[in-house]
């Protein structure tokens, strides 16, 4: 394996099985746990740990895939320290808190490895769901949704399935293998994928609702907004997702980096972004942000493991245009200092006069954020909430229409947008889905409707 | 207020039925006291005594003897082993134990001796031990396995006269203290204590192992430890027996025939702590297997340390200031009084929400400890004890992971002391039923 193959391995390493057992033997076993109810899945995770402790693998990741169907995704991307592993109890103690992530990646990896699935499609029970792309609120909907007897078709505009997770995270915190497994083990409970198939232009969503009993328009938001800076269209200005997507669908040693790279934003599409450029081989990543590291977008982690990998940041510089003459030769800048609040209590970065500078550079990477597809959501023809975003029910995943349910980030694409969110929304929208055809359930079903029941007990006396 | 001795002024020495030792710390006869090489290590170590593995005609051992116990990761919680007696020569085992005691004056040896039951051939052996300048003998009368299928270890010590006969032909030969080693593998073991001393033991070791059968390997099904596919019941020590040889220590303490006796006390004991338990019930000093075998004879430095700082810390100057204690609390049930009530008491400020007392006092004692409410502000308060249910069972207070977070609080009944036996007298005597000592829980 040569220097750049290595450069893009999981950088986490798992837990060796000594670890694992350790460390799932730290485990207090809370009852009512808080790490359960910080997360969007409410994963048992005590449970999934004491199995990990007793040897039982396959059932810990049993506990985990029910709730989270998926959980080895989310294990390596889930923001643990705003979710499970903060809420610990051991933190109250200011001890380490279970390492639930690596723990969780554990059983879920045993899983992947041992080639088996915890997943049963239920029996048929005559209805037919199609999803709308097939990244994780998609899976998981699908799941969910063949647990309980729908044909499940999704419709895919990529070769490959998983979303973002396959062509939006760098593989050396997802490795692509983890992702396509997981929508393996969604192929197996039988849902169909038709892939490099585009709705709204291979196929209509009137087509669709034809075809279907109901409709999950399970998307993203996969449209990189612009800067909207001069120079924007020279050869060497990037937008960070496709930048991302070649390092995961291309042979890594045809890709092409800048020698001094500059990532315009410090969101955790910021930090992928430079990060993967260093480990192409650049010799400098600078990140440019508008504001000081005080109000810094991106995870804490993120920030931690940016500074590690000799990222270099550029605070308080406002991009105003990029320079150069037939391909970039640099960022034309302005100082910026930071004013009062704005709305969302984040200092107004303000531009300081007479202060322009140019940061040169032969790459610059447009990592600004991502908005929707709007084609394909005027061809939706649903009801919006703001100017770009699809109108749904963050509980039932109910839109405008009767027979189509939302859930992804198009529905509700926040800044802080997770996996794990949206894995959650899609399984309430199925259930949302499923309640409005009448939770049909096919000959001798055995799942229940709602499998996950959080049994609450109390003194009442 | 103890005025607290100063480090140099704590002395440890011990004297058990005669055999004296710079310290309580022994260690038990078995593998670590196999050789003379491994005792003279052991010694330099700091152990204060060491039991020599017991002499009798070598033995063949099988291959393999051990088995451990596992708790949630911890191995060795207790040991298993189907191990027999020394398997060297009876010449080569007294000649270094010659070799020790010359080496090692001060330092006490004692020789384990097991060997079948006729008078001669004890009479022979004890001869023969005493004569390398041993400082004492130890009866093995408790091997459990193997040896107790040829009428020896355990076969003598659980039966009382034979007990009391071969420690009479030992003490017809004997010119240096005799300790007889018990079985726990009898149902009281008072008796046999009782026909030691009838025999004229001049002290007693307990415990031996206890039987048992390690567990099964769950991926090839053998019982463990395997043998070419057969296994066999044996000797259980190691931390996991520590209360049953406390208990007993008490009971030989309390038992007017035998409270005067001497005793070495053996048992899972590990740390400072486990040795300052036994003395505490009586012991005069301690024996050590388990933990030397887990960790190496290097564990008697802190054993040493921590047992002087904790008698400074007591104000205790010699083994003698605080031997046996705490044995007159240890009283038949029917003496305890009724009328003695605690309740547990969490302190928010250092509970971690982990709301396993709450759990543990739900499904497994007595419905009194709630959950918190929910807060509007969303904070997680500490769970909630309803001290009128609580029947100050202990449990939340033992499975809480945070030291000191729940204590048990005595709490003033408004009645005086009152045992059920007393409870009884005062109902034969006419008293009302409905007067009852203590509380009577409304479910």
């Amino acid at each position: 394996m040569d220097g750049i193959q290595r450069n893009f391995q999981e950088t986490m390493p798992p837990l060796s099985p000594d670890e694992a057992l350790a460390e799932a033997n730290r485990c207090l076993f809370c009852f009512d746990a808080p790490c359960i109810r910080a997360c969007p899945t409410q994963i048992d995770i005590p449970s999934f740990i004491r199995k990990i402790a007793t040897g039982n693998l396959r059932g810990s990741a049993r506990v985990i895939m029910e709730s989270n169907p998926l959980g080895a995704t989310c294990a390596r991307v889930c923001p643990v320290e705003a979710l499970c592993e903060g809420g610990c109890v051991y933190n109250a103690q200011e001890r380490p808190p279970i390492q639930i992530g690596r723990l969780q990646r554990h059983a879920t990896d045993w899983l992947i490895d041992s080639g088996e699935t915890t997943f049963a499609a239920g029996p048929d029970n005559g209805k037919s769901v199609a999803c709308i792309g097939s990244g994780p609120s998609s899976l998981a909907a699908a799941v969910r949704l063949r647990e309980w007897g729908y044909a499940v078709t999704l419709y895919e505009a990529k070769p490959r399935g998983g979303g973002l997770d396959t062509y939006g995270i760098v593989s050396f915190r997802l490795p692509v293998e983890i992702s396509l497994a997981e929508v393996g083990l969604v192929e197996r409970t039988g849902a169909t994928f038709r892939y490099n198939t585009r709705v709204g232009t291979d196929i209509t969503v009137g087509e669709l609702l034809k075809r279907h009993d109901a409709v999950f328009v399970g998307v993203g938001l996969g449209q990189p907004a612009s800067p909207g800076l001069p120079g924007e269209d020279l050869p060497g200005v990037r937008d960070t997702l496709p930048f991302i997507e070649e390092t995961k669908s291309r042979p890594l040693d045809t890709l092409s980096v800048g020698r001094h790279v500059l990532v315009i934003g410090a969101g955790n599409s910021a930090i992928d972004a430079a990060t993967a450029a260093g480990r192409l081989g650049a010799e400098s990543v600078t990140i440019v942000y508008r504001r000081s590291k005080e109000e810094i977008p991106c995870y804490g982690f993120e920030f931690e493991f940016a500074k590690q990998e000799g990222v270099r940041f550029q605070w308080l510089a406002a991009p105003k245009r990029i320079v150069g003459s037939g391909k970039v030769e640099g960022l034309e800048c302005v100082r910026t200092r930071l004013g009062e609040p704005d709305a969302r209590g984040r200092r107004r970065p303000e531009e300081v006069p007479d202060s322009t500078f140019t940061i040169p550079a032969d790459m610059v990477i447009k990592a600004v954020g991502q908005g929707p597809d709007n084609g394909f959501l005027s061809h939706l023809g649903l009801h919006l909430k703001g100017p770009d975003r699809l109108a749904a029910d963050r509980e039932t995943g109910a839109t405008s229409h009767p027979r189509v349910f939302a859930g992804g980030d198009i529905v509700d694409g926040r800044d802080d947008a997770t996996v794990v969110a949206v894995v959650a929304m899609g399984l309430r929208a199925a259930a949302g889905l499923d309640r409005s055809l009448g939770s049909p359930r096919g000959a001798g079903a055995t799942v229940p409707a709602h499998p996950k029941t959080v049994i609450r007990r109390s003194v009442s006396r | 207020m103890i005025q607290n001795p100063s480090p140099s002024t704590i002395d440890l020495s011990c004297n058990v039925a005669g055999i004296r030792s710079p310290n309580p710390f022994w260690l038990a006869s078995a593998p670590p006291t196999n050789s003379g090489d491994q005792i003279m290590r052991a010694f330099d170590y700091g152990w204060g005594g060491a039991v020599w593995k017991t002499l009798g005609d070598p033995i063949i051992n099988v291959s393999s003897r051990l088995g451990g116990l596992r708790w949630r990761n911890q191995p060795l919680m207790g040991l298993n082993n189907i191990e027999l007696i020394t398997d060297r020569s009876l010449e080569t085992n007294l000649r270094e134990i010659r070799e020790v005691k010359k080496r090692y004056p001060n330092h006490a040896v004692v020789v384990s001796l097991m060997v079948e039951s006729k008078r001669e051939v004890w009479h022979d052996i004890v001869k023969k031990s005493q004569d390398t300048g041993a400082d004492g003998l130890e009866l093995n009368f408790g091997c459990p396995h193997g040896m107790s299928e040829r009428g020896m270890g355990a076969a003598v010590g659980q039966v009382p006269e034979y007990a009391c006969q071969i420690t009479e032909w030992v003490k017809e030969a004997a010119t240096i203290p005799v300790l007889v080693k018990l079985t726990p593998n009898v149902a009281d073991i008072r008796y046999a204590a009782r026909a030691a001393t009838k025999g004229g033991a001049d002290g007693l070791s307990l415990i031996n192992t206890i039987n048992s059968l390690i567990g099964v390997d769950l991926e090839t099904l053998k019982v463990m430890p395997n043998v070419g596919g057969k296994s066999s019941h044996g000797g259980y020590c190691g931390p996991a027996v520590k209360p049953i040889a406390l208990n007993m220590l008490s009971q030989i303490g309390a038992d007017p025939e035998t409270a005067h006796m001497p005793i070495s006390g053996i048992g899972g004991i590990g740390t400072w702590q486990d040795a300052a338990e036994f003395l505490l019930l009586g012991a005069g000093g301690v024996q050590v297997c388990t933990a030397a075998m887990h960790y190496g004879y290097r564990i008697v430095e802190d054993m040493i340390e921590g047992l002087e700082n904790y008698m400074r810390q007591k104000g205790w100057r010699t083994l003698a200031d605080f031997k046996g204690k705490a044995v007159t609390q240890v009283e038949d049930w029917g003496n305890l009084d009724l009328n003695y009530k605690v309740v547990a008491r969490i302190d928010p400020d250092t509970c971690i929400r982990c709301n396993l007392c709450h759990v543990a006092c739900e499904d497994g004692a007595h419905q009194c400890i709630a959950p918190a409410a929910p807060q509007d502000d969303g904070r997680v308060l500490a769970p909630v004890v309803d001290e009128t249910e609580c029947v100050g069972c202990n449990l939340c207070a033992l499975i809480c992971p945070v030291d000191g977070c729940i204590t048990m609080t005595e709490i003033d009944t408004g009645k005086a002391p009152e045992t059920w036996r007393e409870w009884q007298n005062r109902l034969a005597a006419g008293a009302s039923p409905d007067d009852h000592p203590g509380m009577i829980s409304g479910h």
